[in-house]
């Protein structure tokens, strides 16, 4: 079997025709884009035929070369991939250092039966090897080597310390899953109307290449005193009818959009307890299968929305130092009852607070320069105001100021918070939801007390926890309150190591 | 600063005495400093230069010709000297570092203050840097990695370069018996 694996190999055959289709897909625009425009006068369809007829055939010849010139060879210790058409590049990633591999099937390699396998090393995203695409078959077959290589590895060098080595377990226990209607529910929450945002900066595109210009101010005065005289002869019931439908479109558009996206991206959504860790399986098109080891979570951020918060709606993700596509903590339960939520925690080694958590506040000062800090501008634009017009105009940025200012308040009252107990620190804050991170005392690796200078002056710091894969800070403390802490965490650190020695 | 490799400090004293970075350390930041500076004078002799001609020139702008010879680039020159020589030494003065048996605390910032503190069980890596205004100095620049997103680089300058290479050695060997 050595020999056979250490053989360099080439992915699939058939990513070549994905990197085809790819390009196609790259060709449509332009092509479009040239026909709709004044480019090349009345040839400019044949322009365009041709301009996308070069982009295909450019885009396979070089999909086909890119294929042809990367191989990769399953070694002793490590995997190594060679690639690029000009520029050679040769890579190894030692086995040790493969913190795991996951598999992604996007929508066209799918119809293929392939898989893109990436071999995370925790390194961060573009670091990692990427293998595009390779059978599903031989996807699982380099994990399932992977693992295997990287068991072996650490059980001759841990061998003394006696590792628990995990062996083969039976089926992961289910701890999330997504139904349907819970689909259905967490996307009507998820309403967006940036499909607009696309929409107008499509059409701000195409301005540049259509005849017509969709800024020039007449063409619209135009449109509109045709419509108004429409509009007007048809009645006012009319007209709020048309306001009504045209919010309600709008309405509707926004709710599709957050449906659609949320369909796409968390169908089938399931996590399971496996012996490797946690396994996360989700996605409608493009299918995603990561696991993540239990130790290398070092952190929960437990967040949520002012309006779903409202109907008990949380979102759990897992702080590690391996990135999920582009966001850096991993989504386990994106949409989930407080009571779903825990055992997911307590699976990961986290409690989640409760009664006898002993919650502190921030220092006063800190309030009240945060309050001062939220009507400053107001206050600002308030007298200028007063100052040059007319009387009574400055009375709507005041009122702003002090809405900013009591809004401050309330968030500082309500939300702003942090407790620390014998093996975790929580840091809460957030002004129309509460938004929650849990951190592992012995899980972070620096600790720092910093203040500017109105904080020095007010004796108030920020404690800035060094985590790995994430941002974690605790603002205003009592500078007492941050010493203390510190103290605390890093006595739990330091304890530890001497336990190890 | 010979006492700072002893593991003397208590495992709870993180708010103890910080040890003094090298003296040279103010002169290091005095010469990045002056290199910095050096285009705003230029630029202040250049302006000068520029306008004294056009004074002489254009009657309209004989009003410039009032201001002395060497007036502004004068003026900016003794800002600057005056810059070279109290900023460097506020910074000196609020830097620091405690070093005790387990960990290292790294202390900075005139206005803006921070107050570090690393595990060495948590050190991924060590640098020691030497740039060349820090080599004719004889200082060096410490930096430990650690695998955290907020402080993955925490930087300790200033410190003389054999004391830099023997904390290196210090820490390192700290590492190693972690990881055994």
């Amino acid at each position: 079997m050595s020999s056979h694996l250490s053989t360099p190999r080439r992915t699939a055959p058939t990513s070549v025709v994905i990197g085809a289709l790819g390009s196609v897909q790259n060709a449509i625009l332009p092509a479009l884009a040239i026909a709709f425009s004044g480019i090349g006068g009345s040839g400019r369809f044949g322009v365009a035929i041709a301009v996308a007829a070069a982009a295909i055939v450019i885009g396979t010849g070089l999909a086909y070369l890119g294929w042809r010139r990367l191989t990769y060879v399953v070694g002793e210790a490590d995997i190594r991939v060679e690639s690029g058409i000009v520029s050679r590049a040769a890579r190894s990633v030692p086995y040790e250092r493969i913190q795991d591999v996951s598999l992604a099937e996007p929508l066209l390699a799918r119809l293929f039966g392939l898989v893109a396998v990436k071999f995370e090393t925790g390194a961060g995203g573009s670091e990692d090897i990427t293998l595009a695409y390779v059978t599903t078959a031989e996807g699982s077959r380099l994990r399932q080597l992977v693992r295997e290589r990287r068991d072996e590895e650490a059980v001759a060098k841990a061998a003394a310390l006696a590792a628990p080595a995990p062996s083969e377990e039976p089926a992961g226990q289910v701890l999330f899953q997504m139904s349907p209607q819970r689909l259905i529910t967490f996307g009507l929450f998820e309403f967006s109307l940036a499909v607009f945002a696309v929409l107008l900066g499509l059409l701000q595109y195409a301005d540049n290449f259509v005849d017509i210009s969709l800024w020039d101010a007449r063409v619209w005065e135009r449109w509109l005193s045709e419509q108004s005289t429409w509009v007007a002869r048809i009645g006012p019931a009319a007209q709020v009818v048309g306001a009504i439908a045209a919010v309600f479109v709008l309405v509707v558009i926004g709710f599709a959009t957050g449906l659609l996206r949320t369909i796409t991206r968390d169908w089938g959504f399931v996590l399971e307890r496996t012996a490797r860790g946690f396994r996360r399986r989700r996605g409608l098109f493009t299918r995603t299968d990561v696991v993540m080891p239990v130790h290398r979570v070092q952190a929960l951020a437990i967040t949520t929305g002012p309006l779903r918060y409202r109907f008990g709606w949380r979102s759990l993700s897992f702080v590690s130092l391996a990135s999920d596509n582009e966001s850096a903590s991993h989504a386990v339960a994106p949409f989930a009852r407080i009571e779903e939520i825990a055992p997911i925690a307590s699976a990961a080694g986290f409690h989640l607070p409760d009664e006898a958590t002993g919650w502190q506040r921030s220092s006063i000062a800190y309030r009240t320069d945060k309050a001062i800090g939220a009507a400053l501008l107001f206050v600002v634009v308030a007298g200028v105001l007063a100052l040059f017009a007319p009387a009574g105009w400055f009375l709507i940025p005041l009122g702003a100021a002090l809405v900013a200012a009591a809004l401050s308040l309330y968030e500082w009252e309500l939300r702003r918070r942090h407790a620390i107990d014998d093996s975790q620190i929580f840091a809460m804050h957030g002004l129309l939801a509460p938004q929650l991170q849990i951190a592992t005392r012995l899980k972070l690796h620096s600790v720092e007390i910093a203040q500017g200078p109105l904080a020095r002056l007010r004796g108030y710091a920020t404690l800035h926890l060094g985590l790995g894969g994430g941002e974690m800070a605790i603002r205003g403390l009592p500078l007492a309150r941050a010493r203390e802490l510190r103290a605390k965490i890093l006595t739990t650190i330091t304890a530890t190591d001497f336990a190890h020695i | 600063m010979d006492n700072a490799l002893a593991p003397h400090a208590t495992l709870l004293d993180d708010e103890g005495a910080l040890t003094r970075l090298h003296p040279n350390y103010t002169w290091a930041l005095r010469v990045g400093m002056l290199l910095r500076l050096v285009p705003l004078v230029i630029a202040a002799l250049v302006v000068e230069v520029v306008l004294a001609e056009a004074a002489q020139s254009d009657p309209d702008l004989a009003a410039l010709a009032l201001v002395p010879q060497g007036g502004l680039s004068g003026a900016v020159m003794l800002a600057v000297l005056l810059l070279l020589i109290f900023v460097p030494q506020r910074r000196y003065n609020a830097r620091g570092y405690q070093m005790s048996a387990d960990r290292l605390r790294v202390v900075r910032g005139v206005l803006w203050h921070s107050d570090t503190v690393v595990p060495l069980s948590r050190v991924q890596h060590i640098d020691v840097h030497q740039g060349p205004v820090e080599r004719f100095f004889g200082i060096a620049t410490l930096t430990l990695h650690t695998a955290g997103t907020h402080n993955a680089s925490v930087h300790l300058p200033g410190l003389g370069a054999d004391l830099a290479r023997a904390m290196r050695e210090d820490i390192r060997a700290h590492i190693k018996r972690e990881s055994l």
